[in-house]
């Protein structure tokens, strides 16, 4: 199946692209894309700690399972200001 | 309303979208661009949103609202690109009956709006270098109920 992964703020400029499509095997979650993020880019686990995803903009765990069509995205934490 | 907008807010089109005869508060609030974080000296700011998703949070955002207070009328814009010191990036409106109510659920849109919203700042310092702005605590933290 193929889904469109979209990258924002600091993932977007530390993968030098703002959003992809990715084949993924039927059964495949959210898990699948981090591992493969993971092995092409092995910092990002750090952020996975304070970073959320999203499926068809809804907030989403590692294991949601995804469909075709389906719009994934890495949501870094969100932006702050102490006291706007 | 809620809505993510590369133009300029003027508060106008919150307020406009709040209206309602049965209202005796409108409360308004304007997030600006301050010229410095903890003292060191800020160029400009950049929002990057995710629109599709930030709309559909903030609409939640104002079900939480209807839920908890039994106000409809709430509207929120929050703007993306550059934004220069002292020019408006987010601005909310809550009308209600009375102004006790209104100033308590502005209040909560805007701690959730940094909660749920995904919007992110890239802070330019005035020295030339940049940075997304890093979490703050708020982002992991649940709000109390209301009491």
């Amino acid at each position: 199946m193929k889904v469109t992964v979209k990258y924002f703020a600091v993932c977007h400029e530390m993968l030098d692209r703002s959003e992809e499509e990715m084949q993924l095997p039927e059964g495949a979650t959210v898990q699948t894309i981090l591992k493969r993020l993971e092995e092409e880019w092995p910092e990002i686990a750090e952020f996975y700690e304070v970073m959320q995803m999203s499926v068809n903009w809804e907030y989403a765990t590692e294991d949601t399972e995804l469909t075709e069509g389906d719009e994934v995205a890495l949501i870094p934490p969100v932006t702050g200001g102490k006291d706007v | 309303m809620f809505k993510i907008t590369a133009e300029v807010i003027t508060g106008a089109e919150v307020r406009e979208a709040v209206e309602a005869p049965d209202a005796g508060a409108v409360v308004l609030f304007f997030g600006t661009v301050r010229n410095n974080t903890d003292g060191r000296p800020t160029k400009y700011l950049e929002y990057e949103a995710y629109p599709p998703m930030a709309e559909k949070k903030m609409a939640e955002i104002a079900e939480e609202i209807a839920d908890k207070w039994g106000i409809h009328r709430v509207a929120m814009i929050h703007r993306v690109g550059r934004l220069e010191i002292g020019e408006v990036s987010v601005a909310v409106a809550v009308a209600s009956p009375h102004r006790k109510d209104g100033f308590e659920a502005c209040q909560y849109a805007m701690n959730r709006l940094k909660q749920i919203v995904p919007i992110w700042k890239r802070e330019v310092w005035a020295d030339g270098e940049a940075e997304w702005v890093k979490p703050d605590a708020v982002f992991f933290e649940d709000l109390p109920e209301r009491t």
